[in-house]
């Protein structure tokens, strides 16, 4: 098990004929997840390393029977994308495109919600999911991915930032633990994916027995993941929130990393997590640690 | 993006609402010229992206050109909560009969629109929502649906709104709705948003935050950049590309990654230093990216220790390495390095690092991110 995509997870890619979309399709495609096609408009026909490629979603899932959505395409163009994927009834969609703007964000959000229940989109601006050794989907380095193991006990992760996404693995790998499944939720102000529903999926996948979580300043997401957890999660976790020391006023990085009018802070979502019985890290390694230190426990 | 309020009363008049007729001084003179223009009695306002103006002196009243420029003269170049006044804006002068409060965001939580509106204008609307809250009328809109004047109406009855004020509260919201969305601000606040005596609903003040992210679709943003005030480290960065914002500690920040370089602030704040700068140079770290970066941090002069925190992924660790290595040769620096390298191959690119003959008192590596914080601000002090 794990969680939103695994070994039977056909992928296509928007945007395979483009640099990103190549350089990282073929990347997941060389790590083993089952990349049954691209589509660019105008390219059908034409194949990338044996890749084919189609004119539209729609033709690429009649002809493949893909079921999710790898997006690497410009901002420009990445909302109407997104909308193709879900109107061709691609089910998971992933889009690692940084930089849409935030109003596009939100219709995008809104039109999913109202004509495409069924499609869940991760992103924008994420490094992807990686469920280690079934699917890989994005742009995380799949060999920093400890494998699960089949006796357990295996940790998820689901992060709002990339290089911290990597960090946590890495800490993880170092320590031998197994992964199940590693979301990166991405940084913007309008996520398609929260922390919310992974922590749902975690909490309900057998092959996770612990989560950890990593969030940063700026909107309230780590706070409703805090009365989620005290509510329905049962398993154990730890969390590290980074930007405690970034000044009001100021977006560190990524569009949704902002403290607004004192709302957003890091020490604000590291209390709320802390009473919702989350292990709090004061840096990654520390939460690393102590994730250790749960996963001894456990085992 | 902060606008200026004179440049935000510019982008509101773009969506049809009524704002004062007036125009922008950098100097007493210009001042007198525009007061003229917009006719006595005139009010002479410091343009600065900080809220208090009026409590500190930065917002007067002028009848006649004597007194814009004994106002301009005593405004220009003040100091208002450490920032400097640059601008005047000039406008005609309102009568006011009452003051309202309309602001648009996107309430992130919500996933939606967030209009909050209230009949308690022209005072700091935190301040409202500490003592009253149910003087605040808070809205979600649907992105895809949109604000009609029916509900903006009702909205407006909501928020006690006087009947006489109503219809054009109303007209008021709707075009601020437009501007917030089709302009893609992130805030749309108009306070006070004012009743004149002759009835006529008008917005006396502007506070516009524009989504850097849409610029590529307004190509008029592009004088709004030109007044942006940067320090000159901020304005280097830029020029180079480079995610970048100034601090006032002395241990320079150099890191691959938003959430990473953050977490690299945290960690020397822990260890007792302070960062003298964010900087996320993103995934790849190769040379030419690597020296931009220790360029604008040279230019910094309080920076006494220089912390690189980079995690390979997949970028290796050799070849992260290798652009530093390069990037140091190229860039001659007043401050030591301390180099925490992690990662996809990060053996072998400590292995390059320790090799390539640079100088221990200018470049040493650590294992860990606590480590090299440890070290960085042990250099600092």
């Amino acid at each position: 098990m794990a969680i939103f995509v695994d070994q039977n997870t056909k992928v296509i890619v928007q945007g395979l004929t483009g640099g990103q979309g190549r350089f990282h399709g073929l990347r997941n495609k060389a790590y083993g997840t089952q990349v049954v096609g691209g589509v660019t408009p105008g390219k059908a026909g034409q194949d990338v390393e044996g890749v084919p490629v189609f004119d539209s979603v729609e033709d690429a899932v009649k002809a493949t029977g893909a079921t999710a959505s790898f997006i690497a395409v410009p901002p420009k163009a990445a909302p109407a994308a997104i909308l193709e994927a879900a109107r061709a009834g691609i089910g998971f969609v992933v889009c690692i495109t940084e930089g849409i703007p935030a109003q596009d964000e939100a219709r995008v959000y809104a039109t999913l919600q109202r004509d495409f229940p069924a499609t869940r989109l991760l992103g924008p601006n994420c490094p992807g999911i990686i469920s280690p050794g079934k699917c890989n989907i994005g742009i995380t380095a799949g060999e920093i991915a400890q494998l699960p193991s089949a006796s357990g006990p295996n940790v998820g992760i689901v992060s709002r930032s990339g290089t911290l996404t990597y960090q946590a693995l890495y800490e993880l790998k170092e320590q031998g633990i197994g992964v199940s499944t590693c979301v990166g939720i991405g940084g913007d102000p309008v996520p398609g994916t929260s922390f919310v529903d992974c922590l749902a999926e975690f909490q309900a996948d057998p092959e996770t027995h612990a989560i950890i979580m990593i969030g940063e300043i700026g909107g309230s997401a780590e706070e409703e993941a805090a009365e989620f957890i005290t509510n329905h999660v049962t398993k154990p976790m730890s969390a590290y929130i980074a930007g405690v020391t970034a000044p009001a006023g100021k977006k560190m990085g990524h569009a949704g990393a902002i403290v607004s009018g004192g709302k957003g802070t890091a020490q604000g979502k590291m209390d709320a997590l802390r009473m919702a019985g989350v292990k709090i890290g004061l840096n990654p390694t520390e939460a690393g640690s102590l994730m250790a230190e749960i996963v001894h426990s456990l085992r | 993006m902060d606008l200026f309020e004179y440049q935000g009363k510019q982008y509101f008049a773009k969506y049809n609402i009524p704002v004062s007729a007036g125009g922008v001084a950098l100097t007493v003179e210009e001042a007198v010229a525009e007061a003229e223009k917009a006719q006595y009695p005139v009010v002479v306002k410091a343009q600065v992206q900080v809220g208090g103006r009026g409590k500190a002196g930065g917002i007067k009243l002028a009848t006649n050109a004597d007194e814009v420029r004994l106002h301009a003269g005593n405004i220009l170049g003040m100091d208002i909560k450490g920032h400097v006044v640059k601008r005047v804006w000039i406008e005609h002068a309102s009568d006011i009969a009452e003051e309202y409060y309309a602001s648009f965001t996107l309430d992130r939580a919500a996933k939606q629109h967030l209009l909050m509106l209230s009949a308690q204008g022209g005072v700091d609307i935190e301040d409202v929502a500490a003592k009253d809250p149910t003087a605040i009328v808070k809205l979600h809109i649907n992105p895809i649906i949109g604000l009609s004047l029916a509900a903006a109406r009702q909205a407006s009855v909501d928020a006690k709104i006087p009947d006489k004020a109503l219809d054009g509260v109303a007209d008021m919201l709707v075009k601020l709705y437009e501007c917030f969305t089709k302009g893609d601000c992130d805030l749309a606040e108009i306070n006070p948003l004012i009743l004149k005596p002759t009835g006529e609903v008008h917005a006396l003040d502007a506070k516009v935050s524009l989504d850097s992210n849409a610029a590529f679709r307004h190509p008029e943003w592009e004088e709004y950049a030109a007044t942006e005030e940067l320090d000159a480290r901020e304005q280097l960065a830029r020029e180079k590309d480079l995610q970048y914002i100034g601090l006032d500690g002395t241990v320079g920040i150099i890191a691959n990654g938003a959430g990473l370089a953050m977490s690299t602030l945290d960690v020397v704040n822990q260890v007792g230093g302070s960062a003298a700068n964010f900087l996320d140079i993103g995934g790849g770290a190769n040379a030419e990216l690597m020296t931009a970066a220790l360029e604008v941090i040279n230019s910094d002069a309080k920076v006494k220790s220089i912390f690189i925190n980079i995690f390979g992924g997949i970028t290796r660790g050799e070849e992260v390495a290798k652009g530093i290595v390069e990037a140091v040769k190229r860039v001659t620096l007043r401050a030591p390095i301390v180099i925490r390298l992690d990662g996809t191959n990060a053996e072998e690119g400590r292995k390059i690092l320790a090799e390539a003959g640079i100088p221990d008192s200018q470049l040493t590596s650590r294992p860990t991110m606590l480590e090299a914080a440890r070290a960085a601000v042990a250099l600092a002090k």
